[in-house]
């Protein structure tokens, strides 16, 4: 069961982290004027919800699974992310608004702001991974693979992948700028 | 700025520009022709636009790098310094007391002739035979002296046109200035060293006699003139009669010419008149002037009478100059003269068609600041006749602050065969040879300490509690940055452009450590007098960060030239060298661009996106019950009725009106109907357009039908019952209809909305309007009319929202409409056309400029700025679509922008820095244009200079702006704590870093002196006082009035000036366009200065208020007011009558005089001592106490414990 609640969270996660790679994607073309603030924060907007609750959900998996430590090392971040999802002032047009993103460096706070999540979710990555690493084999020691080998694999690959095209994207963010 | 005649100008390092300052002289398109058209073979593909520069400014992603730097012996300067002749007369003035004073201060060419070059040297061996040197006389004298002219009440000017026979082109408008230009020889180069210059003594032109002087003193600065016959030049001027708007170019016939069209439109001429009798042809309107140019008949004839002309240009002996000048009317599309045989290839220009071009508005006073050093020098010279004598003056204080050092550095910089040119002189680290001089600047201003030097006037330290009389008696103009002379005298006016900071702090930290404000204000599409249009196949622009050429370049030598905001080296294109084969032409420094930082582009195809728009406007109006009672419906209808035929626009443009309450109304006023048809939506919730062609219709062609709806509006809806309000909808609806072309969107609203998309609740509580504590709701309360702004923003639509309500109506939210899509606001409190008449007649007023004045569609603009600054807020309205382009559906006149800037790399490398905005808009013509506005600063290195080089009034309207966002993103009160740590921060810096005063007491420098006063009466703003009570409503007008005012507006809002009129006397007064201007001091906003047996005029930007003591003389009273005694003065009036009286008359001349130099024109409110409308006057009395807030004196002691706690 334990090992179903990592797998999970590590889903989750990997998902997490395509979302900061893509904030990060869309804000520095915004920083290069590839796109317009407009549409540029309209795409933003849509997935300050789904970021959200993918967190929040294995937040509160992590709190009912009895993990505190995890559960603790997410709760700040959460709480960002629904802080700054409530303070949003009525007249904005989400987390992201085009008419202030340009203005008093929020550009460069937002990105540095997905920068840092970035970061934290790949230390959740290796966290989840770790422990799903671990469960999958004490739980199912019985199994001497447990099958879960492939998966592994797999995982690594796409985590490969996905810490590629950041590197990729950090070294053309680099020249851009 | 310029030496007063006959004296020597002393900067010889730098170029010296054909005009001093700028001017309003025509210029000169130097074409190709030439007498001998033989010669002038265009090499092929010459005339071929060059498109690889002209690609719309987009984004650039390449990185500028630096450029190695070339060899110093090709360098050529573009800048030359020529010879100028001082004219001494000329000045003819019919008001001839301030002219004098004029003429000393800008008339003056720099007399001292320099020949710069690269290759001195070279020129030895010149053929003297053809050297000649002639004279041109041109003098305009624009009313310069005084700030005080308006060019409104100019009348027209003329223009003049000239062909000149020689290589090089002169363009002698200057665009900032109405300055006008002393004679100036220029002598032709030789064809093989067409940039190679000398310099001659400096000293020389001193000598100079000051009236008939010819040119070229003792200097002898001959140049010898190219061998080959130089091909004649076109000058083409059109100047816009201020009153007829009619231009009238004159242009040289018989010179053929193809290659490049320089077309200069000059608009209304500042210059009263000059009313010399001129020798040439041209035929001048009889005041006019600012502008005519003298033909020169060839080097022989050493003088010139003074025309009134700035011709500036080499004659060449060998070509007979034109003698035939033709006028044109107006509407003539192409610039150049019937007569002449040239392949007309301009199109038509509009440059002075505004309507509303004449008027100055605020900013007539700003060409002579730029270059005034000194304004009360200036005043005082006014007053004084003769010319000479404050010349000395002037000369040993060529900058505002004197740096002692400074000027012998740039002067150092001269000699040296290289640097001569320079004309930025900005060392470059890639030319350390060049600037010999930049060391010593940075080392002599790095020493300018309190105790070294002589200490500049803006450091002498001020005991602010000592000091009463902290205002001083004149008004203040900007400081005059300290550049050397001649790029002082090229840089952008301080009306269009302006920098918290005359002196750029190196670095961050020097920033951060003098607790400034570091930022840009804007007014790029002020009404100007005269602006260089230039019409060329390339527009030429850096490589690699698109920057405009502009003044602040460097020539490397002809063919090259190097950016100076990313320090790229460009290829000057064949087409601005003109005729590189023969070499008549290669002057690329004397193109328009490069002599004027403020020109116009007319821009090719490749900056459009889409064929340029047609003038759309489409005004929404509401007609609930309230707007009815209210009756502003027939105060729009008889304004638009007067003004249709004057609304900007071609045979295009277009118009349609929507009405609402609780359903939507449109008018079918297709061409052929019998009446206007009126359909109604009342689906509200998904709203459609009827008739989706019919309901924006060709002006002419329906006018019939749009006067009868404009009478029947009125009347139509006199009995409704409908009390709501679907603005949103109809606002969806306008959108939908606007949508294909763009245009404007007038919304007239009265109360809150009520129905459908948008609506709004009350939001304000009456009783916390006089809460100290917080203000809730400065902010919108839905994002619908921020989605709305952006999608018409979009679509190159602009929302304009009058307001005219007399109870809540959410201004917070309903702005957003007008601020996103870079639209205006107007609001009119408790509007009633009958119960308030000085509201109706505001309105009114308000409309007509509004119906009237210039506009632009579809414009961007972007602002640039030297490698190392990088702007991070922008304030205004607009939307900011990239980081550095800010999308205007439209653009009007009165509109103002504040840009926050930081430091992020150090400048140490570079000796100035220079920005650059570009304003790339429709005319209501159809034309696609650019305006370019460029500035340029000095870099310092010491806290001393930066304090020294504070712009106190530009640093006052940006930290209003930044306080806005801070009220609106954080609180009110945060806003508050800001303003005054604003000035606790810089004068506790300076007093503990800087001044040698000691502590403990509360000390500023000069230039700073105001601060404390000026942030008292921010505080006391209608936008963030606290205490008193402010309707919601009216704190949010005035801090969107912050945000979108330009500086000179905004500072009357903020700090009004007070004069007392009942004594008024010719004493110091000026002469504005026949009429005597009286010129009382100013007085300081505080009761004290009230005396009951006086009468006071406050001049509040929007509004004046005379304030009349209940002991006032009966005499001002009967002679002004026309009333017998105190007691039998109206309550409400609202017009001076016009009586025969000497006083009367003074009065009379004085406001209009002040109601003259701003578009908007106030209303005038006579307050009686004891009448109840005394509160709004003495609210305005900033000094005082009052119940919730500090008086001056106890604001200063509050500053001074903080200071020192």
């Amino acid at each position: 069961m334990e090992a179903v609640v990592f797998l999970f969270s590590l889903l989750d996660c990997c998902a997490l982290i395509f979302l900061s790679v893509y904030f990060i994607i869309t804000l520095s073309d915004l920083e290069c004027d590839y796109i317009n603030a407009r549409s540029c924060c309209s795409k933003l907007n849509k997935w300050v919800i789904p970021e959200l609750t993918g967190h929040t959900i294995v937040t509160v998996l992590m709190l009912a699974s009895l993990h505190w430590f995890i559960f603790l090392l997410n709760l700040p971040v959460a709480t960002w992310n629904i802080y700054r999802f409530i303070m949003v002032p009525s007249g904005n047009m989400g987390v992201f608004d085009p008419t202030e993103i340009h203005n008093r460096g929020q550009l460069k706070s937002h990105m540095k702001e997905a920068m840092i999540k970035l970061g934290f979710y790949l230390l959740c990555f290796f966290m989840y991974l770790y422990s799903f690493h671990y469960l999958s084999y004490s739980g199912f020691s019985s199994r001497p693979d447990g099958g879960f080998t492939e998966l592994k694999q797999a995982m690594t690959l796409k985590w490969l992948q996905g810490g590629g095209g950041l590197g990729l994207k950090c070294s053309i963010l680099s020249k851009r700028s | 700025m310029s030496a007063p005649a006959g004296s020597p100008h002393p900067a010889a390092g730098a170029r010296m520009p054909p005009k001093l300052g700028g001017a309003a002289s025509g210029l000169a398109p130097p074409q190709q022709n030439g007498p001998a058209p033989s010669q002038m073979q265009v090499p092929s593909g010459y005339g071929l636009p060059h498109q690889n520069y002209m690609a719309p400014s987009g984004h650039y992603s390449q990185g500028p790098g630096k450029m190695t730097s070339l060899p110093l012996d090709n360098q050529c300067d573009n800048y030359y310094s020529r010879p100028y002749t001082v004219p001494t007369q000329n000045v003819g003035t019919p008001s001839s007391a301030n002219q004098p004073g004029a003429q000393q201060m800008y008339g003056r060419g720099p007399p001292a002739p320099h020949m710069g070059g690269s290759t001195p040297g070279s020129f030895q061996g010149a053929p003297a035979s053809a050297s000649h040197s002639y004279t041109s006389a041109s003098q305009p004298y624009s009313s310069f002296g005084n700030r005080y002219s308006s060019p409104a009440t100019y009348p027209a000017s003329s223009c003049a046109s000239q062909g000149y026979p020689s290589t090089c082109s002169h363009y002698p408008a200057s665009t900032v200035s109405s300055v006008v230009y002393p004679n100036v020889s220029y002598p032709s180069l030789p064809a093989s060293e067409p940039y190679g210059q000398m310099f001659t003594s400096q000293s020389a032109s001193s000598a100079r006699p000051a009236k008939d002087s010819y040119s070229g003193p003792s200097t002898a600065v001959t140049y010898p003139s190219r061998p080959p016959p130089p091909p004649s030049q076109h000058h083409q001027q059109q100047q816009q009669s201020h009153s007829g708007y009619s231009s009238v170019p004159w242009s040289a016939p018989g010179l053929p010419s193809t290659q490049d069209n320089l077309i200069r439109n000059q608009m209304g001429s500042l210059t009263p008149a000059n009313n010399h009798p001129s020798n040439n042809e041209n035929v001048q309107p009889p005041k006019s002037s600012s502008v005519v140019s003298t033909v020169l008949p060839g080097p022989s004839s050493s003088r010139m009478p003074p025309a009134p002309s700035h011709p500036v240009g080499p004659l060449p002996s060998a070509l007979p100059p034109p003698e035939q000048m033709q006028t044109k009317g107006v509407d003539s599309s192409s610039t150049t003269s019937s007569a002449s045989p040239l392949p007309n290839s301009y199109d038509a220009l509009e440059g002075g068609s505004y309507p509303d071009m004449h008027s100055s508005s605020a900013s007539s006073p700003a060409p002579d600041r730029a270059l005034e050093p000194n304004p009360t020098l200036a005043q005082a010279l006014s007053a004084a006749p003769t010319p000479t004598a404050s010349h000395p003056t002037k000369v040993a204080k060529p900058f505002g602050y004197g740096y002692p050092t400074l000027q012998p550095a740039y002067q150092n910089a001269a000699p040296p065969p290289s640097s001569g040119g320079h004309p930025g002189g900005p060392g470059y680290s890639g030319y350390p040879q060049h600037y010999p001089g930049v060391n010593q600047l940075s080392s002599s201003l790095g020493g300018l300490s309190l105790q070294s030097s002589p200490q500049p006037e803006s450091l002498r330290p001020v005991n602010l509690t000592q000091e009463k009389n902290i205002l001083p008696p004149t008004p203040i103009w900007a400081p005059v940055p300290n550049l050397s002379t001649e790029l002082s005298k090229l840089n952008c006016s301080p009306d269009s452009f302006r920098c918290t900071l005359t002196n750029i702090p190196q670095t961050q930290a020097l920033l951060n450590k003098a607790k400034l404000p570091l930022g840009l204000l804007l007014h790029p599409f002020r009404d100007l007098t005269q602006l260089p249009v230039i019409t060329s196949n390339t527009i030429v622009r850096c490589r690699a960060c698109r920057t405009y050429i502009n003044p602040f370049v460097s020539f490397i030598d002809q063919r090259r030239w190097k950016c100076n905001l990313c320090h790229r080296v460009n290829d000057v294109p064949e087409e601005f060298l003109y005729n590189p084969l023969t070499r008549s032409y290669g002057e690329p420094h004397k193109r328009p661009e490069v002599q004027n930082s403020t020109v116009e582009f007319i821009a090719s195809s490749d900056y459009m996106l889409r064929p340029p728009q047609p003038a759309v406007y489409l005004f929404v109006l509401d007609v609930s019950h309230n707007a009815v009672e209210a009756g502003y419906l027939s105060v729009l209808c008889q304004s638009l009725l007067e003004n249709l035929d004057k609304l900007p626009g071609d045979s295009r443009t277009r118009i349609g009106f929507m009405t609402f309450d609780s359903t939507i109304h449109f008018y079918n006023l297709q061409e052929g109907l019998s009446q206007p048809q009126m359909l109604i939506v009342s689906d509200i919730d998904d709203v459609f357009l009827p008739t989706p062609d019919s309901l924006l219709v060709n002006l002419h062609e329906s006018k019939e039908l749009i006067k009868d709806l404009l009478n029947a509006l009125p009347n139509m809806f006199i009995n409704t019952r409908e009390t709501h309000s679907a603005l949103g909808p109809a606002l969806q609806a306008a959108f939908k209809l606007m949508s294909p072309t763009g245009g404007r969107v007038s919304v007239f609203q009265t109360q809150l909305p009520s129905l459908g998309a948008g609506l709004l609740q009350s939001r304000e509580d009456p009783n916390q309007r006089s809460s100290t504590k917080v203000v809730h709701h400065l902010g919108p309360a839905t994002d619908f009319y921020k989605k709305l702004a952006l999608d018409c923003s979009g679509q190159q639509t602009a929302v304009d929202l009058f307001l005219l309500s007399s109870q809540y109506s959410d201004l917070a939210s309903l702005a957003c409409m007008s601020k996103y899509s870079a639209g205006c606001i107007f609001y009119y409190p408790s509007f009633h056309s009958a119960h308030n008449p000085s509201q109706a007649e505001k309105l009114q007023k308000d409309l007509k400029r509004y119906l009237t004045r210039k506009i632009g569609f579809e414009a961007v603009m972007r602002i640039r700025c030297t490698k190392g600054l990088s702007m991070h807020t922008f304030h205004g309205n607009f939307f900011v679509r990239s980081t550095d382009l800010l999308s205007l559906a439209n653009i009007n006149p009165d509109a103002g922008f504040a840009v926050q800037l930081s430091i992020e790399e150090s400048l140490t490398d570079t000796s100035l820095v220079c920005f650059q905005t570009a304003l790339l808009y429709t005319s209501s013509k159809g034309e696609r244009r650019i305006r370019v506005h460029t500035l340029c600063l000095p870099v310092v290195s010491s806290l001393a200079d930066v304090y020294a080089g504070v712009d106190v009034q530009a640093a006052i309207c940006l930290l209003a702006n930044m306080a806005v966002d801070r009220s609106v993103s954080s609180s009110l009160s945060d806003a508050r704590d800001a303003l005054v740590n604003a000035v606790v921060d810089p004068l506790s810096a300076y007093s503990s870093a800087v001044s040698s005063v000691p502590r403990s007491v509360l000390t500023a420098p000069s230039s700073l002196k105001l601060l404390p006063l000026y942030v008292l009466a921010l505080l006391k703003q209608k936008a963030f006082r606290t205490g008193t009570s402010t309707r919601l409503d009216d704190r949010v007008f005035a801090m969107c009035q912050m945000k979108s005012q330009p500086l000179v507006h905004l500072m009357k809002t903020i700090h009004p000036n007070l004069y007392r009129i009942d004594r008024l006397t010719d004493e110091g007064a000026i002469h504005v366009n026949d009429r005597v201007v009286p010129q009382p001091s100013l007085q300081k906003l505080s009761a004290e200065k009230l005396t009951r047996e006086g009468a006071f005029l406050m001049d509040c930007g929007s509004v004046f208020y005379i304030w009349i003591g209940k002991g006032c003389d009966n005499n001002f009273i009967e002679n002004v007011l026309g009333y017998p005694d105190f007691a039998a003065i109206p309550q409400k009036m609202t017009h001076l009558p016009e009586l025969d009286t000497l006083s009367s008359e003074r009065t009379r001349s004085f406001i209009t005089w002040l109601r003259d130099s701003r578009p908007l024109s106030p209303v005038l409110h006579m307050v009686k001592d004891e009448s109840p409308a005394k509160t709004e006057f003495f609210q305005h009395l900033i000094e005082d106490r009052t119940e919730a807030a500090f008086s001056y004196y106890e604001f200063l002691i509050h500053i001074q414990q903080q200071i020192f706690k």
